[in-house]
Order: C-alpha cells, then structure tokens, then sequence
C-alpha cells in the first residue's frame, strides 16, 4: 500500500519528491517577481514623470540605516546560505548555529526598519496618517513615500515569514530526517535571498536617488 | 462500477473536508462553483428583465451599476477562472499522466480554501451593500468616489486570486514532475498543454492583479490619492496594471476551455488531432502573446497613438495561434467517424461560438472601429460570445465527457442532447442581438436606453429565458444521474487517454500500478477502436 512509504504516494522516491518540492519553490518566486515587479514598476512612472519630488522626497530617507540593512542582510544571505552547505555535510549543530544567526540579523533588520519608520513617523512622512511637506514637490513626495511604505512594509512582512521558517529549521534541525530536511532548508534558504534581492532593488530605489545632488 | 473507489473511501465530513485528494477537492469546488454560477446568474437575469423595457422599472440606476458589477465580479473570479482548472482540471489532470495525485495536495486543498475564503468576503461585500464601480475598479471612482464596499469585494478577489496562484503553481509543478514513465511532452493530451499554458497565466498575471489591489485598498482607506490626477497620480496607470492582468485573464477564461474541446473532437471523431505540435504550441504563443495586447482595452483612454498602433498590431497577431486551433479541428473532423453525443454537440457548438467571438474581436483590434464600438453592446456581445459561448460550453462539454469518470454513473443521453441544443439556441438569441445593438450604438452599462433598441433587446431577454432554463436542465438530469443513472463502465467512449483506463469512478490512488505510456495520445485503429495510450 502507498501508506506503507516514507513518501507520499505521488512520488517515485525520496529524491523524486525534493526535487519537486524545489521546483514548486521556483515557480513560487517567479510570482513574488512579478509581484514586487508591478510595484516597482508604479515607483518608475512615477518617478519618470516627476523625478525633482522623487530626489528631494529620497533626501528624507535614512540613508544610514539603509545601508546598515543592506549589510546586514546580505550577511544573514551569506549565513544561510553556509547552513544549507554546513547542513549536507551534516554538521547539523553549525547549521543551526547559523541559522540562529541569519534570525538575528533578521530581527535586527526589523527592528531597524521599526526606528526609521518612527522617524518618519516625527517628521510628518506618514502618507494618510500625518504627512506634511512645504514646497511644490509636495504631491511628488507624497507618492514617493506612499510607494515606500507599501513597498518596505511588503518586504517586511516576507521577512518575518522568513524568520519564522528559519525558526522552524533551527527548533527542528537536530532531529529532523535527513533527506526531507536539506530539500525543504534548500527551498526556505532560495525564499529567504530572493526577500534578500528584493531589498537591494528597493534600497536602490529608496534611498539613493538624489543623494549626489 | 468499481466498489474500492474515491467515493467510498470516507463518508464523514471530516473526510471531505479535510481530504487532500485531487479528486475529492474537485468535487468541492465543483458544488461551490454550482454555487457561484446561480448567483452571477441572478444577477443577470435581473439585467435582463430590467432591459426588457426601455424606462427604469426594475431597479434604480444606482442598483442596476451594483448588478452588473457583482454579475462581473462574480463570473470572473468565481466561475470562469476557477471552471475547468479547478474542477475538471483537478480531477483529470492527474489522472492524465498518470500519477496519484498533483505534486502538493495540501497546498490544493489549501487553494480551495483560500477560494471560498475569497468568496465568503465578496459575498459579504455583496449582502451589505454591494459594489458599483464594475468589475474593472477603476480608478480613481473606485477609491476616491464610490460609496459603496469596495475595499471588501478587493480584498474578497485578492485572497480568491492565491487560490489561483496556487492552483497554477501545482499545475506547472505536476506537468513538469510527475508525467508517467514514457509521457514524454509529445505525448501529453492537448488539455494538459493547454492547463500549462494556462498556469504560466495564472502563476505570473496574477499578481499583478493583486498589488494592484492593494494599492486601490490603499488608496481608499488611507485617502492617499495614489491614481488621483489631483496630486499627480495617473489613472492610465491602474488601467495599464489591470488590464496587464485582465487581459491574460482572458486567456486564463478561454485556453482551458479550448484543451477541453481536443479531447471532445477526437474522441467523437474517432481520430487523431489534426497538427498536433501545432495546437500544443498554439497554446503557449497564446499565453506569450496574451500579455503584450493588454492596451486595446485602452485606445480611448489617452494613451500615446503608438502605444495604440502596436497593440492593435499585437492583437491582430494573438489571432494567428487561436486561428490556428479553430482550424485544426475542423480538419479533424475531416473524414472523422463523427458521433452526435452530446459532449460532441457541446464542441461542436463551442467552434462556432468562439469563431464568432474571436472574428467579432478582430473589429475591436481594429483602432478605427473601435472607438465607434468601445463601451457599446458589441463588446459585450464579443466578449459573451468567448466567455460563456466558448468557456462555459467547453465546461459543459467536458463535464458530461468526464461525468460518468467522476461519478461512475451514466446520464440521460436524450435530455443531455436537448440541453445542448437548448444552450446553443439560448445562448445565440441572446446575444447576438446585442452585437446589432452594439453596432447601432446602444452603450454598455445603462438601464434606459432610447426606444428604438427595444426590439434587440426583447430579444435578447427572451435568450436569457431560453438560456436560463438550458442551464437549469444539467441540474436535473445530471443530478438525477448521480443516484440512478446506470453504472459506467471504465471507458464508455472507448477513448485512448489514461483517465479511461483505469475503473469509474477511480480508486483512491487512481491506478493499481503505475501505467507506462508507449504512443501518442488520440490513437485510433483503422475500425475506429481506441488504441489506449499505456497499452
């Protein structure tokens, strides 16, 4: 009986389910591109039709933390990345280490991004709750902030789904079957660098236009 | 009939609900899209009795723009889209190649739950109130002006439109992974084709539809004028990023409908389809070149003269691929051995409907005839002619050819044939009036008009009756069969696929061995005998 397997019925082996399971991930991020995709494409008609408002509103941006973020989750990329690698030679207790990591970092970024969202907050950026901005770029602002918060509070909340998988992995990863357990950690850590790739177009986006000027 | 089958394998509730079998989740959706076609329905024969007369005396204008809006709404996202994916597609596409199931169940399951999610929240938005914006939303009526619920019925379609991503996504994954040993793509049966054209739609238009969503939902509770021209948003925006998903949309409405009549054609031809290659192809230029034509739905929006000619351009050319099936069948039935069933009649009427539909779409590619036609009847007569000319008689068409798979029952040959017949008579009476309406210049999405459109329209609402009931009949006499009908046996077309050579209804785990595909699909003897694809 199918029962009887250690897959489910619709597989021919272990390997046959992993790789599909991968796949299933693929596909999944090719939706999360178009996604994210239509979003920034809002922000470049936007900005193409008034570039002027767009610099000055990016001149309200907290460039410091930006960039701090950016570091910082490229390196929880680079640490994830290492538990996957650490994970298929079975060093499962670095693995985790790392993995606890990469959700440190995470949770500073989200804890960051929470201190530049009360600043913004006090300085009247706030699009439908407080906004307020002298001058005659202050419809151009308003989008430009309107495309910001819809856009980085997106991106959040895929971070925090990706820290709460990597928390699942970390919780579980001492006892987990071996097989199963490096596919599905394969497929969390392709979620978490695509959140991460995300976040180095919108840091472009964000906070560098204008800066030069 | 098979006593070890899907159906006896739980009685509980728990054992629906909770079921993780593609064949179980079908039969789900298919009782919860019964649901939503009677309501979408509804609303359009309240359309129709309105129009019958030229002055207001059904409804007032205010309730007849929430009519139209919840029948669009409604048909769009609860029917159409879901139709033959979810429910036949579900049901066979596994079946098809050969597997025990799609590659992720839970996920299936967790689609369907996200629809009727989806669907609960449109329905609460249309008990309280209801939705006047059309089912386009456009902006910035849609954020800034309409007073009714429009932020519930939004969020209603973009949680129903992960249903579809993760339909579409289990699709393309199972296509990929999980064909039997020996099907190779070649030897995919052309419904399979068109399904993976169709889940590349869903999978990469979708969301588009859904942060275009959330910016409407932004837009109209935080009073942020995001396409509000006032502070410089552009509402040619919103235009562009919705129909960049509507426009595949339709194609997500209609390509499913076009694998269902391959099958159909074959079968009751008693050969192979004609060009093959050509017809597998066709579906995926038409899912390719579906996303670049989105702008003929914009030529009298203002958008650059330009922009107007290449989409014309590009809609002429989507043509080519939807031309090419239309007379790939035709030539299969070429020196056919043809039988009259009634899912023949079925696709046979979907030829003639959709070819209709699809020459009348040529006008409105046209730039210089559409600005006369734009918002007139003869869109809606145009895009009828595709939807429920096309996709809900292939739907039809398919649910009778796979019936006695799913249920193990036999229906009523006679009353199906009648039903048929009925649907294509109804079905015309009703619109193609209003192709003539459209033309005199009678606008989309009034109801009073001048009193010399009365006639056309008496008798389009005399179709709608007729239609109303051809509807109603499947219910009666399919039901009916559902617990008298005689047992079918395994292969009552004595058809090639896979999905017939295995019991009615299937086993549990669809096949007691894994079957091993050795030819083509649509193999026929020179007696005209199936010659199965696994034998």
């Amino acid at each position: 009986m199918p029962d009887s397997l250690p897959f489910a019925p619709q597989f021919a082996s272990v390997r046959h389910r992993d790789e599909t399971a991968e796949l299933g991930m693929w596909v999944f991020i090719a939706t999360e591109v178009l996604l994210f995709g239509g979003l920034i494409l809002s922000y470049f008609v936007y900005r193409h039709a008034d570039p002027r408002a767009f610099m000055a509103a990016s001149r309200h941006t907290d460039v410091l933390i930006g960039t701090a973020n950016t570091a910082i989750l490229l390196t929880s990329s680079f640490f994830v990345a290492c538990a996957v690698e650490a994970f298929s030679v079975r060093a499962r207790t670095a693995s985790r280490a790392l993995l606890i990591g990469a959700i440190v970092l995470g949770l500073s970024f989200v804890v960051l991004k929470g201190f530049e969202y009360a600043d913004e907050y006090r300085e009247h950026l706030i699009p439908g709750i407080n906004f307020s901005f002298d001058g005659p770029l202050a419809d151009g602002v308003q989008l430009f902030f309107v495309f910001y918060f819809v856009a980085t509070l997106l991106h959040t909340l895929h971070m925090l789904i990706g820290i709460g998988l990597l928390t699942i992995f970390a919780v579980r990863i001492r006892n987990a079957e071996e097989s199963r357990t490096r596919a599905a950690l394969h497929s969390a850590a392709l979620y978490w660098h695509f959140v991460d790739v995300v976040w180095i177009f919108l840091f472009a986006l964000i906070y560098l236009p204008g800066k030069s000027s | 009939m098979n006593e070890d089958n899907y159906l006896n394998a739980g009685f509980t509730l728990r054992s629906w609900l909770l079921t993780t079998d593609h064949k179980r989740i079908a039969i789900l959706y298919f009782a919860s899209l019964i649901f939503f076609f009677f309501i979408g329905g509804a609303a359009a024969t309240a359309i129709r009795i309105e129009l019958a007369t030229p002055q207001a005396d059904l409804v007032s204008s205010d309730m007849y723009n929430r009519l139209f809006t919840m029948h669009g709404i409604v048909m769009v996202w609860f029917f159409l889209i879901p139709s033959v994916p979810n429910t036949l597609g579900n049901f066979i596409v596994p079946l098809m190649i050969g597997a025990r199931d799609l590659a992720f169940p839970r996920l299936n399951l967790l689609s369907w739950y996200l629809f009727m999610l989806g669907g609960c929240v449109t329905l609460f938005a249309i008990a309280a109130g209801g939705v006047d914006t059309g089912w386009t939303f456009y902006a910035p009526f849609s954020t800034l002006y309409s007073n009714s619920h429009v932020v519930a019925a939004v969020l209603g379609i973009f949680i129903a439109g992960f249903s579809s991503i993760l339909t579409g996504l289990n699709f393309i994954v199972t296509i990929h992974r999980l064909r039997a040993p020996g099907l190779t793509w070649y030897r995919l049966p052309l419904f399979l084709w068109s399904l993976y054209a169709t889940s590349v739609i869903l999978v990469l238009a979708t969301p588009i539809l859904a942060i275009t969503l959330v910016l409407i939902a932004v837009e109209r509770v935080f009073g942020v004028g995001i396409f509000d021209p006032k502070i410089s948003g552009d509402p040619l925006l919103f235009q562009h990023l919705f129909w960049f998903y509507s426009h595949p949309a339709v194609y997500i409405m209609i390509l499913p409908g076009m694998g269902v009549v391959n099958e159909l054609i074959s079968c009751f031809s008693r050969k192979e389809v004609f060009g093959y290659k050509f017809v597998a192809w066709a579906s995926l230029a038409i899912a390719a070149v579906g996303f670049l034509v989105w702008g003929h739905h914009m030529f009298v929006s203002g958008q650059s003269v330009v922009a107007s000619l290449v989409f014309s351009f590009m809609s002429f050319i989507v043509a080519v691929p939807s031309a090419i099936k239309v007379f790939n069948w035709t030539a299969t039935l070429h020196k056919g051995s043809i039988r009259f069933d009634a899912p023949m009649l079925y696709a046979l009427a979907f030829i003639g409907l959709f070819t209709i539909g699809g020459l009348t779409g040529l006008f409105l590619a046209c730039l210089a005839y559409d600005v006369h036609a734009t918002d007139t009847y003869f869109v809606v007569a145009h895009f009828h002619y595709i939807m429920v000319g096309g996709m809900v008689t292939a739907y039809f068409g398919g649910l009778h050819y796979w019936w006695p798979k799913i249920t193990g029952r036999l229906y009523s040959e006679a009353w199906a044939r009648a039903a048929a017949i009925l649907i294509f008579f109804g079905f015309n009476l009703t619109f193609f009036p209003q192709f003539i309406l459209g033309a005199e210049g009678m606008p989309r999405r009034y109801h009073v008009y001048a009193p010399e459109f009365q006639v056309w329209n008496v008798l389009s609402s005399a179709g709608a009756s007729v239609l109303a009931v051809a509807y109603l009949l499947p219910l009666f006499y399919l039901g009916y069969s559902l617990f008298f009908g005689a047992r079918a046996s395994a292969n009552p077309w004595d058809a090639p696929g896979l999905e017939w050579q295995t019991p009615s209804p299937p086993p549990e785990y669809n096949f007691e061995v894994q079957p091993v595909v050795t030819r083509a699909p649509y193999q026929y003897s020179k007696n005209f005998k199936a010659e199965p694809q696994n034998a």
